[in-house]
């Protein structure tokens, strides 16, 4: 089976754009992986289009309205916040499958503000604040503080995951926030759901990301100049644990895609350079540190204390800003960290460049639940 | 407005014509998992159809929990938002009453009992009342 390259990427700077559409939104960044890797729509032999909130939008063919109704086989991907993830995986089984030699992936939301849940009433009362919480802060705190019921995980530990990232962030052009926010400010900003404060969950944003993908035929005709190889790509769902009806685990499916992700690509958490994980709260990094193996069992607040997940450190994490500082336009997200990385491999992150990246791992969740990964070498 | 009965505020809660409402579980008869309602198939092993209707215990432990200060409109806060591992098995999720709302007054693992109440004050567009289950400290012994 070809190998699979990644040829173009880019993304918008994330914000809001209420005077745009999703189709808009995605046909720019469409564009701006096309210019990427020198091509132009009439190349490109399918689309993936991850959106969420119009899933029933057929906002890939939409983006192609903006950019060229060139006819080719278009995907709608709806797969929680991972659906970006999803768009770029198909993407990139049509070229392992040998179908196609050149796909394009873009990942596309535009967000409302505030909490993010579900709450559908049908015959019966609202059970919000009745019967619990289903709202997304909430559901991320339990998490968190399931860790923190295991291993003494404080509050001052999860809120120090948000300083770091919104620190990252001032150093990415593409982030929402560029703002630092010390450790009393994320400590004392409005408790949302305990222990994560305001500061302490992903901004609502609107975005748009796209990545180029080609087979190996197609990167010889090509040349290799600036390319990233996809090392590995795994979906989970989430498998029975005892409380997950009413606890969404988070943990397994993560653990069960890294180790899927490891052995296929032969390469180890201690080969990785960076990460870009699923950080929508601050309670959820932490989590992720041990679920993806870059620590032991009970190190992830050891890895926040001790900055080992800080540019500069040991495996940095989260550059780009994260979720919590660069933004969560959730179609986009699992494009958007695949671009991330795949800078920093090229050597083009600018001032948070991880010098030396030679090789980078891409992590999102969807509630409900679905795990991406992927697993992103540098082509020598 | 109705002045019957009040409704359950889940289908699997049970027992409110005779006064002594409890929760109703469904376990799997060949992993012997518990989930609370009913069940066709069981997602633990794959079973078809093998379920036996039981009575879900009324006391348990905290597993895990949130403080909400932030809900949708319209809804109280704080509360606390409690994952409760019922003894016998099976864990459900609901508020966490009689408790302070601070992480100081929260242990892991504490001793919970559910209780039953009205939801809140809240009622259908039929205008029906609804009977709600709660934990809080257990006091029975």
């Amino acid at each position: 089976m070809t190998d699979v390259y990644i040829k173009g990427i880019d993304m918008i700077k994330f914000g809001r754009f209420p005077a745009e559409n999703v189709s808009q939104l995605g046909a720019k960044a469409a564009l701006m992986a096309l210019d990427d890797a020198g091509l132009s729509i009439k190349d490109i032999q399918a689309l993936y289009c991850g959106n969420l909130q119009q899933a029933n939008g057929m906002v890939g063919q939409r983006i192609l309205g903006e950019i060229g109704q060139t006819g080719i086989s278009v995907v709608n991907c709806a797969n929680a916040c991972a659906t970006g993830a999803t768009a770029f995986r198909e993407a990139w089984l049509s070229i392992k499958a040998g179908v196609f030699d050149v796909v394009l992936a873009v990942g596309v939301e535009q967000m409302g503000k505030g909490l993010l849940g579900t709450e559908r009433v049908g015959s019966g009362i609202p059970k919000e604040g009745l019967l619990g919480s289903n709202t997304m802060p909430a559901i991320f705190a339990e998490a968190g503080m399931e860790h923190s019921r295991k291993y003494g995980t404080t509050f001052k530990q999860f809120a120090k995951v948000s300083v770091k990232n919104h620190y990252h962030s001032t150093m990415n052009p593409k982030a929402m926030y560029r703002i630092e926010t010390p450790l009393e400010d994320v400590m004392n900003s409005e408790m949302i759901a305990y222990p994560n404060t305001k500061l302490m969950c992903s901004a609502n944003v609107d975005g748009a990301a796209a990545v180029l993908l080609v087979s190996e035929k197609k990167v010889r005709e090509m040349g290799p100049g600036r390319s990233v190889r996809v090392k590995a790509s795994v979906l989970t769902s989430d498998p029975f644990t005892d409380r997950n009806q009413v606890m969404p685990d988070i943990n397994l499916l993560s653990r069960n895609a890294v180790k899927q992700a490891y052995e296929a690509s032969g390469i180890g958490p201690r080969d990785i350079d960076l990460v870009e994980l699923h950080d929508c709260f601050a309670t959820a990094e932490i989590l992720h540190y041990e679920n993806l193996g870059l620590c032991g069992e009970g190190e992830g607040g050891r890895m926040i204390d001790e900055g080992e997940v800080a540019l500069g450190g040991r495996i940095p994490v989260n550059v780009s800003g994260g979720l919590l500082s660069k933004g969560h336009p959730l179609g986009a997200t699992g494009i958007a960290n695949i671009c991330e990385v795949s800078a920093h491999l090229r050597g083009e992150a600018d001032r948070r460049q991880v010098i030396g990246a030679r090789i980078g791992l891409t992590h999102v969740i969807g509630l409900g639940s679905a795990c991406g990964i992927h697993i992103l070498e540098k082509v020598r | 407005m109705n002045e019957t009965l009040a409704l359950p505020v889940v289908s699997w809660l049970k027992g409110l014509e005779t006064n002594s409402p409890y929760l109703e579980g469904s376990q799997c008869c060949v992993c012997d998992v518990i989930f609370s309602g009913d069940r066709l198939h069981c997602s633990r092993c794959g079973a078809r159809g093998k379920f036996k209707s039981i009575r879900l215990a009324s006391e348990g432990s905290l597993y895990s929990y949130s403080i909400v200060y932030r809900s949708f409109p319209g809804v109280d806060v704080p509360y606390i938002s409690a994952i409760v591992d019922l003894d016998m098995g099976g864990t459900i999720k609901g508020n966490l009453i009689n408790v302070d709302p601070k992480p100081e007054s929260i242990e892991f693992g504490m001793k919970l009992e559910v209780v039953f109440g009205d939801a809140l004050g809240r009622k259908d567009k039929a205008g029906n009342s609804y009977i709600s289950y709660f934990f809080q400290p257990a006091t029975r012994s």
